[in-house]
């Protein structure tokens, strides 16, 4: 589903992803872990083409992202095709990045009915149901600055699973949360993880990622320094960086 | 300490006497304020009568501030039409100053140099110079081209071609120096809006696959709106008034309609009142426009938004009532 195969990217001089493989299967959920500056976010958002890398092959569903491979050349996609791939990939942020001036339903239609032409009835509909899946059938005319954090969070999850992407890609979904609205965020992922979705989950929650993770790929400074079963690899492992890592965060 | 019951302890306020003095003060200054407007004086001419062989004589009064005169030319014909002109003026000017600011905000937020530079150019331009100048350059502008044609150099195609001596007259000359001076300061004040909206939003925007110009359209100007509202509130009201120098290249609006009424009858201070209490009404009635206007793109930034002016007069009379008949012995929520 994912293929990364020796990512590189930099800002002014500074590599952030010195050389990155890594391979998510369709219907798995893939925990990226590392400390801060380690380049996890930053591959993330390459992946759905936020950020460009400079070098490498990144291909999501077998097709290069953002890039089209014509007769040995590496042409850059128009603007509208970018956005055409990216609006099968679903983010959720740190930060939530609801749309401050639309209410919770608006947020969830607007993609659907601006980018995939859906009808605002349908779209409705549709928002309606997977605002129920979030737990959140209540507050469909609330603006974000009315919600909660975790609700917030929430509402971002529905936004993104609206455009009913292949991929669902997060960042970081829970740091900026509350220690108690952890639990609903993470409890939504679940379900959504269950429910056979790609994951990709740039996370510090090392128990979601024993829990609920097929694969965990532990960078540090832009590399993959460990993969593997989380089981064996939160539990045991084997570089000296993870170990002093997690005996930090854990 | 107990909060109530029958053996609270009384709490005094301090008491302000300082302010006390300073509210008599102004109260007094006020109220000479309003004497002097409303008093009359004397004309200065004698006028006499003789009853049954006794001279009487006295002096007509007349109003200090010719308030007759005012009320009699408030509502011509003449200062109607000006007063026409200067709110036609100030809507054109205001929509290409709005339309032209935008665009060259965005085109200095442009990852291309030329795009970005050419906007900072604008602006440092038509901000630099004063618009009375402005208004004689565009006023004066068939001195340098007597006409405009767009067309392809050296194939003599044309697409457009506009005379500008049969087109310009001092009304579309005054509108296009007003608005594109305007365009200069509102591309400032629309860059501060868009600067405003936080990056996650357009990174929002883009991840659920809308385009650039999606983005902007759909997410980050209605925000940026919220911050764009009040200084273009400012801008409309000292655009109302700036049209005023219209009247020196010769567009009877308001001010140049009173002007003209007075060099015909010298009646300048009453005139002159005219034109500022019809700018007073115009102003006041843009600021309650612009009042609702912000109220509606502060949409979802508060939690709760505040009560309009009219709510806020409800409430303050809904608690009037209820110490009233609190006093009166009757609890507050118990109506009859």
């Amino acid at each position: 589903m994912v293929e990364a195969i020796g990512v590189r990217k930099s800002y002014f001089g500074l590599e952030v992803l010195r050389g990155v493989d890594l391979t998510v299967t369709r219907g798995e959920v893939t925990c990226l872990i590392g400390p801060s500056g380690s380049g996890k976010s930053t591959l993330l958002r390459c992946i759905n083409h936020l950020e460009k890398h400079d070098a490498g092959e990144l291909l999501v569903d077998g097709e290069l992202v953002g890039y089209e491979l014509r007769s040995g050349r590496l042409y850059e996609l128009s603007d509208k095709r970018i956005c055409g791939e990216r609006a099968q990939i679903g983010m959720v942020f740190q930060r939530f990045n609801l749309f401050q001036h639309l209410t919770v339903l608006e947020n969830i239609t607007i993609g659907q009915i601006r980018v995939k032409g859906v009808k605002e009835e349908a779209a409705i509909a549709k928002a309606r149901e997977l605002l129920t899946r979030v737990g959140l059938d209540s507050k469909e005319r609330h603006y974000p600055a009315q919600l909660s954090g975790g609700q917030q969070q929430r509402v971002a999850i529905a936004r993104a699973l609206a455009m009913d992407p292949k991929l669902m890609l997060f960042d970081e979904p829970t740091s900026a949360l509350d220690p108690e609205l952890v639990g609903e965020v993470l409890d939504v992922m679940k379900d959504l993880a269950r429910s056979g979705m790609t994951m990709i989950v740039v996370t510090h929650e090392m128990n979601f990622a024993k829990e609920v993770a097929n694969t965990v790929y532990f960078l540090d400074q832009g590399v993959i320094e460990e993969s593997g079963d989380p089981k064996v690899v939160l539990t045991s492992p084997a570089s000296a960086r993870l170990q002093s890592f997690l005996s930090k965060v854990l | 300490m107990t909060s109530n019951g029958d053996d609270a302890v009384k709490v005094v306020p301090v008491r302000h006497y300082r302010r006390w003095v300073g509210t008599v003060a102004v109260v007094i200054f006020l109220a000479m304020v309003v004497h002097t407007i409303l008093s009359k004086v004397g004309t200065g001419v004698n006028v006499c009568t003789r009853v049954q062989g006794i001279r009487h004589c006295h002096q007509p009064l007349r109003w200090r501030f010719y308030w007759n005169i005012v009320f009699h030319y408030f509502t011509t014909y003449d200062v109607i039409h000006g007063l026409y002109l200067t709110l036609w003026l100030t809507v054109l000017a205001m929509t290409i100053g709005i339309v032209l600011g935008v665009i060259l905000a965005v085109m200095r937020r442009s990852q291309s140099r030329l795009l970005s530079s050419t906007a900072w150019t604008y602006t440092w331009f038509f901000r630099g110079t004063p618009v009375l100048v402005q208004l004689f350059f565009w006023f004066n502008i068939t001195a340098l081209y007597t006409s405009i044609t767009i067309g392809l150099p050296f194939l003599h195609v044309t697409f457009l071609h506009l005379n500008l001596l049969s087109i310009l007259n001092p009304f579309r000359s005054a509108m296009i120096a007003l608005g594109l001076n305007e365009a200069a300061y509102m591309s400032e004040i629309a860059r501060a809006g868009l600067l405003a909206v936080d990056e996650g939003q357009v990174e929002a925007a883009t991840s659920i696959g809308m385009t650039r110009g999606q983005s902007l359209r759909l997410v980050v100007l209605p925000q940026a709106m919220r911050v764009i509202i009040p200084p273009t509130g400012n801008e409309v009201i000292s655009m109302l008034k700036t049209t005023s120098l219209a009247s020196t290249v010769g567009v009877i609006e308001l001010l140049g309609a009173v002007t003209n009424i007075s060099a015909a009858n010298f009646q300048v201070m009453p005139l002159l009142i005219v034109a500022s209490i019809w700018y007073l009404i115009v102003t006041t009635v843009l600021s309650i426009g612009q009042f609702y206007l912000e109220r509606h793109y502060a949409k979802g930034a508060l939690r709760n938004p505040p009560p309009t002016p009219i709510q806020r007069l409800r409430d303050d009379l809904k608690g009037i009532a209820s110490k009233y008949r609190t006093k009166r012995g009757v609890p507050s929520g118990v109506t009859s």
